[in-house]
């Protein structure tokens, strides 16, 4: 059995990484949204690569990338406007996904494979990846840390210690779309922003400081990854909605206890 | 050098003018309080003097330079302290933030040291490990107060900062404002702000109608600061 989901095993942990720093990032940024739209977008970069038969990965991160960058923009220019343009780069994203991918026959099913994804499947290039991505993210927490806090908390304020606030944020949601795009083999577009949130979403109620928030966000992902994986390997269901929901049933039990 | 020189000023967000003609200098170490009505313009003054607008028309100097290449120096209380309260974030490290800076990544002791000495000054060092969100909005106010403190700021600029703080924080923080060496603008909805050691007022609605002199000469006396000065301030021939 190890055999067979040890590759799903040494994702979650590399996953949960992102899930920690990320995630919690996005949470306390309120770019749920933003993210969501440029997880849908990244299937075009996914229909562009099949189309040119070009590498997936390097293809998607670059289109994503350039999707995080107009959302960053959008949202530091049309800051009143900002929910209806982040729908429309959703669905331009997926539109050109879509367009590539019917003139590309053959690969329909491929492509749908990024939709839901499947962790028992990744592979060590995904793998590699994924480490990749955690080392910058990793280096990026460490220098950014109080950067990031100060942006989330009063952005206004950041600008006038001299910081390119604007900069930062960008940075930032090309991050995002970093992190969405090692995650979409393993969890699937549509999915990637659930497993992203729940764990921020939880260790939020119950931390003082950031850093523990992040933290306890990285293991409960971790926790309801591994659990998914092992249910979804005994009972042969699909992972991710498995660990989806898991996760949403502990989210559920912890704002009950607020109360 | 003057510390802040604004001539000419012309803003409008859209189309109507939210400021007209708005001239006045203040020198180093003066302390200008600015009153006015509700949407007077005083926040879009201060938003103009900080760089995050630009003026439409006219010019504004900041120890001789733009506001946007000069804004380290400014240490800013804004008007509305209610940012995400539910960031997990405490008191300390909302203060320490204003030490950030251009290049530094990382708090020093120092750093520490200046922000605990600031909490101690304003009497919340026992909030230092609160949760933002777990305090009251006048004890939030004082925390984004000491954030401004905690730069060590040539100029000061604060917006109300004492409209959610009861009355005898308020004479605390007012004590400590008038005690500060630096250059100070402060807008208050609180008229006896005037009874303070003042240099300037500015009274914005609009245009702005400047009173000053040698230290003011307002004489400490509440009939004059309520009554007379307000008058003067809004008399038709000042061109409000
Ligand atoms: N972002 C904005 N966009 C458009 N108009 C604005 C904006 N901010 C303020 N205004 C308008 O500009 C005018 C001045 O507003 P401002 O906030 O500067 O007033 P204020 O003197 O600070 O008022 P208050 O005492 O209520 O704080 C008001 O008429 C307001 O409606
Ligand atoms: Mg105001």
């Amino acid at each position: 059995m190890w055999d067979l989901i040890s590759s799903s095993i040494y994702a979650s942990l590399l996953l949960s990484i992102a899930i920690a720093v990320i995630g919690s990032l996005i949470v306390i940024n309120k770019t749920t949204a933003i993210t969501g739209s440029i997880a849908h977008g990244s299937f075009g970069g996914i229909g562009l690569a099949l189309y040119l038969g070009s590498s997936v990965i390097l293809t998607t991160s670059l289109f994503t990338a350039l999707l995080a960058v107009i959302l960053a923009v959008i949202t530091i220019r049309f800051p009143h406007r900002q929910d209806s343009l982040i729908g429309v780069i959703w669905a331009v994203g997926m539109s050109i996904g879509i367009i590539f991918l019917s003139l590309t026959p053959g690969y329909q099913s491929d492509a749908l494979s990024y939709l839901f994804g499947n962790i028992l499947l990744v592979e060590n290039k995904d793998l590699i990846f994924m480490g990749i991505i955690d080392l910058v993210i990793l280096i990026s927490i460490i220098f950014l840390y109080h950067r990031f806090l100060a942006m989330s908390y009063d952005r206004e304020f950041l600008k006038l210690r001299g910081i390119n606030a604007d900069l930062l944020y960008t940075y930032f949601l090309i991050l995002t779309s970093l992190t969405i795009v090692m995650s979409v083999r393993a969890i699937g577009i549509i999915l990637i922003l659930a497993l992203f949130t729940i764990p921020a979403l939880i260790a939020e109620k119950f931390t003082k400081r950031f850093f523990t928030m992040m933290i306890l966000s990285g293991v409960l992902g971790l926790i309801f990854m591994v659990s998914g994986i092992l249910i979804s390997y005994y009972y042969d269901i699909s992972p991710t909605p498995t660990i989806v929901i898991i996760a949403s049933i502990i989210l559920l039990l912890s704002l009950l206890k607020r109360k | 050098m003057k510390a802040i020189e604004v001539k000419n000023l012309y803003f409008k967000y859209e189309k109507e003018w939210v400021l007209e003609d708005i001239n006045f200098e203040l020198e180093d170490k003066e302390f200008m309080a600015i009153i006015g009505p509700n949407g007077g313009g005083k926040t879009t003054l201060l938003k103009l003097l900080l760089g995050f607008l630009s003026p439409t028309k006219g010019e504004i100097k900041i120890y001789g330079k733009p506001p946007k290449e000069n804004r380290e120096i400014i240490g800013y209380v804004p008007q509305h302290t209610n940012f995400s309260l539910d960031l997990p974030i405490t008191v300390f490290d909302i203060v320490l933030q204003g030490r950030l800076k251009k290049g530094k990544f990382f708090y020093s002791q120092k750093d520490k040291e200046k922000a605990k000495e600031i909490l101690d000054t304003l009497n919340i060092y026992n909030l230092a490990n609160k949760k933002i969100k777990d305090l009251s909005g006048g004890q939030r106010q004082k925390v984004l107060i000491a954030r401004a403190l905690v730069s060590e700021p040539k100029i000061l600029m604060m917006d109300e900062p004492t409209s959610a703080i009861d009355p005898s924080g308020q004479k605390e923080i007012l004590d400590l404002i008038e005690s500060f060496e630096v250059t100070r603008l402060v807008v208050s909805h609180d008229i006896k702000i005037l009874l303070r050691d003042v240099d300037k007022i500015a009274y914005i609605h609009k245009k702005a109608v400047i009173h000053e002199g040698p230290k003011l000469n307002i004489p400490k006396d509440k009939h004059f600061c309520e009554v007379e000065l307000i008058e003067f301030l809004k008399d038709e021939s000042c061109g409000i």
